[in-house]
């Protein structure tokens, strides 16, 4: 039976952290010494938390199914990442930082995790430039600054279009400095089937080598997942190929709690579906809703026109323009937060104003941006600011300047130059903000079970604000978890090192095992990648964009039946014993369909829209989001039952220094 | 269109490998990646065994991808993975060669998979600027230029695929360790450690059994990020004024 304790500091909201750190039992370094902590994964959060633990002596196994720990999908975060610095003097706090994101979260994460967050965002940028991390810079040397949606301060950090990639080869620099210290053993290309738990903790994983299939042992004395997120349930998402839920979900299967699975976030600015082989969706960063305007035309007739190719968008004059975003929410314009920005859009593709042939694209235009800044670079060179070819081939190149690889990118995906014309966006699956419920330690349910990063769901409520995944990782792994875990570590140093010998090692490897073996011999006649496109699609239709009670019974259904013919049907070529990338494909599958179960029936349950959960039921009379905070400001957290229903735990939300209001972004 | 696939497959590390060919009907929208996901789609059917080939983000900057397309690593345009190249670059009636990198340090494991671990060993050895967690000072005491900062990242910006050893003639491993070298080297915060670091760096590749630059620029041609072969340049400065500066270890 789960129990849930936040357990949240005592004392103000600012001195919480302060008194936390100050307070919380340590390791002596000659005790840290001697134990031992799994870290697996290794984006942003595991490398930086691997490399950190390390650094303060203890001893660290860290995992990951990649080939390098370099490759973790941290890499692929474009926009940048916040901190409370205020270097713009533009009014930023740490106050502010924490609000926006409690306000951007919809009021449904949890306060004294969120100001933690934000008090350590300065320090990780401290941390970064002195890894090196070439962060953009203005002409005097100081750091530059750009704004992300949601909020009206100036606050993200950023390399280029490349911050993730930055940050993360940043952590690895720093976890590979501790690999040839000895501190961190590192094991590539291996990926963690199970957690085990000898006397109620924490103590290992089951780990398969991918290269030659072997079933291993690894023991600890405590476990830490940062294995990122679940986005991948709904097969096209901008999350890479080899993202999943298996470590955070062989973990609720023992037991630890998943909290609010159904808040989920799409991001609206990504590049439309365009075929039926499609493997996923790239993401075209926030940050260019800074300069880019979305738009679809007004009149049914352009459309139409467009769509069969008779006329270009620069064809529609503007007074012909639906600058949506503009017209609906004045004061955020183009910068609201990435849920409504979405919701806008489906609205206006549903509409029938969809402007590619799928009729689920909207335009991001950047043609006002580059004459501004050409006008702007025109004046300050002693041009001719009304010389429009010059001005737009100056723009061009203050545009590239800023966005330069973003517009590559589109560029070799679309075959459009969006210089020229505009982009064509729409709205695909993100990021999670739900994941493994855990307290202010970042400890789940399991006792000396942690999880940082994107697979915990602590800090961003049901939306999640840009900018702020990298942040949160960094935040976990390098200031939080290094203090949180001396909670757990401190009553464990008179433990020895673990055994794999242990009987709890032997049963969880046979079980594995049994588990894969079972798998490899249905011997159907359909692959795993079919299985995941269909399952990917009930989620989308039933759990997406928005979602209704009809909706969500027929998608857990639908769902149960496939999950069903999966068992029955599925075909794995190959063998155990071997590099199979198909059989890791289907023990992630597999777990897919049970967290698919699970985000159904915590959208169901939530009778209110909140952030990426928007319940159709549960609207205004101009179809924004009606939050019901009477009866659901709480974390859902969620016991997976392997029979009968999940159970349902709820930790109440108090809200001491923030109003809950509803959002308005008009 | 219809092409013709003539792909590497080999079993594993020890077994020998050969080409074997497949046709394919693919269309100009898909990626290259999304037509080798057709083929084994089709291959599974056939109940036989798909290609084995490293992808995961599938836009560019995980450096995962490891084939030589037509005798191109990454395939025929420039500045461009595997991942992000799409088969309207392609003529329906294609024969497509399609084998992993080749060098000695990347040996193969599996079809198109290659082992590259010795480039994460490289950077171990000295990629890195030495400073623990909490011990930085405030982000904005050090300053540093734009020009610096720029050049900085042209050099960070390396993904690690190992395509400039794949093209090098040599299998040499420099541009990559000299980009590693260079973004360090520009920036203050890395100047403390760079001759240790530079010396510790190439003694790694020499061990790891990379092959030694002789300036064809291959690397530069095929590299998917236009990671420039100034970055060997700056290496070799780097290298000879820590091996006959003054600033010993």
């Amino acid at each position: 039976m789960i129990k849930l304790d936040a357990k949240i500091p005592e004392g103000s909201l600012a001195e919480k952290w302060t008194k936390y750190k100050s307070s919380v039992d340590l390791v002596a370094p000659n005790n840290k010494r001697k134990l031992e902590v799994i870290v697996v994964g290794t984006g942003l959060a595991g490398a930086s938390a691997a490399a950190s633990l390390a650094e303060l002596g203890y001893r660290v196994k860290a995992y990951t199914f990649h080939d390098s720990p370099r490759r973790a999908h941290s890499i692929a975060a474009q926009g940048g990442i916040n901190a409370a610095k205020n270097y713009q003097n533009d009014g930023d706090s740490v106050f502010r930082l924490f609000y926006d994101t409690v306000k951007g979260g919809d009021y449904r994460s949890r306060e004294a995790n969120v100001h933690r967050l934000a008090e350590v965002s300065a320090n990780i940028i401290d941390q970064c430039v002195a890894q090196g991390v070439p962060f953009a810079r203005e002409y005097g040397g100081t750091l530059a600054n750009r704004s992300f949606g949601g909020v009206q301060v100036s606050r993200t950090f950023y390399a280029r279009g490349q911050t993730g990639q930055q940050l993360l080869i940043g952590a690895y620099q720093a976890l590979s400095r501790q690999i040839s210290l000895g501190n961190v053993e590192m094991f590539n290309r291996h990926e963690m089937l199970d957690v085990v738990m000898v006397d109620g903790k924490a103590r290992g994983i089951i780990a398969r080598n991918l290269l030659t299939g072997e079933i291993e042992s690894h023991a600890a004395h405590c476990v830490v997942l940062a294995t990122g997120g679940y986005g991948n349930v709904y097969y096209l998402s901008t999350n890479a190929m080899n993202s999943n839920v298996s470590a955070a979900w062989r973990a609720s299967k023992k037991g630890a709690a998943m909290a609010n699975p159904c808040f989920c976030q799409i991001h609206p600015t990504c590049i439309p579906v365009s075929g039926t082989y499609q493997s996923k969706l790239t993401l075209m960063s926030e940050s260019l809703r800074n300069d880019g305007r979305v738009w679809v035309p007004l009149k049914k007739e352009d459309v139409e026109a467009i769509r069969k190719g008779a006329k270009k968008p620069t064809d529609i004059p503007e007074s012909d323009r639906d600058y949506y975003l503009e017209r609906k929410y004045p004061a955020f314009g183009n910068l609201v937060p990435r849920d409504v920005a979405s919701r806008a859009a489906k609205e206006v593709c549903d509409e029938g104003r969809g402007v590619n042939k799928t009729g689920l694209a909207v335009f991001l235009d950047f043609s006002e941006a580059i004459m501004r800044y050409g006008k702007a670079e025109a004046s300050s060179l002693g041009e001719n600011p009304e010389d429009e070819k010059l001005v737009r081939s100056l723009g061009t190149k203050a545009v590239e300047a800023k966005y330069g690889n973003l517009f590559e990118i589109y560029e070799k995906i679309t075959g459009d130059n969006p210089y020229r014309t505009p982009m064509r966006i729409y709205p695909a699956i993100h990021y999670t903000m739900g994941g493994l419920w855990v307290d202010y330690n970042l400890e789940t349910t399991l006792p000396g079970l942690f999880a940082i990063g994107e697979a915990n769901f602590s800090d961003h409520g049901a939306n999640r604000l840009g900018a702020s995944a990298l942040m949160q990782g960094l935040a976990d792994g390098y200031f939080v978890l290094p203090y949180t875990i001396g909670s757990f570590l401190s009553k464990e140093i008179k433990t020895e090192t673990i055994s794999t010998d242990l009987p709890e090692f032997k049963q969880a490897r046979e079980q594995v095992r049994e588990r894969l073996d079972s798998l490899m011999n249905i011997q159907g006649d359909r692959s795993v990648e079919s299985f995941h496109r269909e399952l990917g699609l009930i989620l989308w239709d039933y759990c997406g964009m928005s979602r209704n009670a009809d909706g969500l019974k027929k998608g857990r259904k639908l769902l149960k039946e496939l999950k069903e013919e999966f068992y029955k049907n599925v075909f794995i070529p190959g063998k155990t014993n071997e590099f199979n990338p198909e059989l890791e494909k289907a023990t992630r599958v597999a777990d897919f369909f049970e967290l698919g179960e699970l985000m159904m029936v915590d959208a169901l349950h939530r009778e209110e829209s909140c952030g990426g959960h928007f319940r159709e039921e549960h609207q205004t009379e101009d179809n924004e989001a009606r939050r019901d905070d009477e009866n659901f400001t709480y974390v859902a957290a969620w016991e997976w039952k392997n029979e009968g229903d999940p159970v349902l735990h709820k930790e109440p939300l108090k809200f001491k220094n923030v109003e809950l209001k509803t959002r308005s972004y008009k | 269109m219809n092409l013709k696939l003539k792909i590497w497959r080999q079993a594993g590390r020890k077994t020998k490998g050969q080409f074997q060919t497949y046709s394919l009907e693919a269309t100009p929208e898909m990626s290259f990646l999304e037509m080798l996901d057709v083929l084994n789609e089709k291959i599974i059917e056939d109940k036989g065994e798909p290609v084995a080939f490293e992808h995961d983000c599938r836009e560019g900057i995980c450096g995962s991808c490891s084939m030589v397309i037509n005798g191109q690593a990454h395939g025929p345009m420039g500045m461009t993975t595997t991942c992000q190249l799409h088969m309207r670059h392609f003529k329906d009636g294609d024969t497509i060669v399609i084998e992993p990198f080749r060098a000695r340090a990347f040996p193969v494991l599996k079809d198109l998979v290659v082992d590259r671990s010795s480039f994460d060993r490289i950077i171990q050895a000295g990629g890195y600027i030495s400073v623990n967690t909490g011990q930085a000072p405030d982000g904005n005491s050090i300053l540093v230029n734009q020009d610096d900062s720029k050049e900085a990242f042209d050099a960070a910006a390396c993904i690690g695929c190992g395509a400039c050893v794949a093209a090098c003639p040599n299998a040499s491993a420099m541009l990559f360790a000299s980009a590693k070298v260079a973004h360090l080297a520009f920036l203050p915060q890395g100047k403390v450690e760079r001759q240790k670091r530079v010396g510790r760096m190439v003694a790694q590749m020499d061990k790891e059994g990379f092959g030694n630059c002789s300036n064809t620029y291959a690397c530069e041609a095929e590299c998917p990020k236009g990671i420039s072969v100034d970055n060997i340049a700056k290496m070799n400065r780097e290298y000879f004024s820590s091996s006959v500066g003054s600033q010993k270890d």
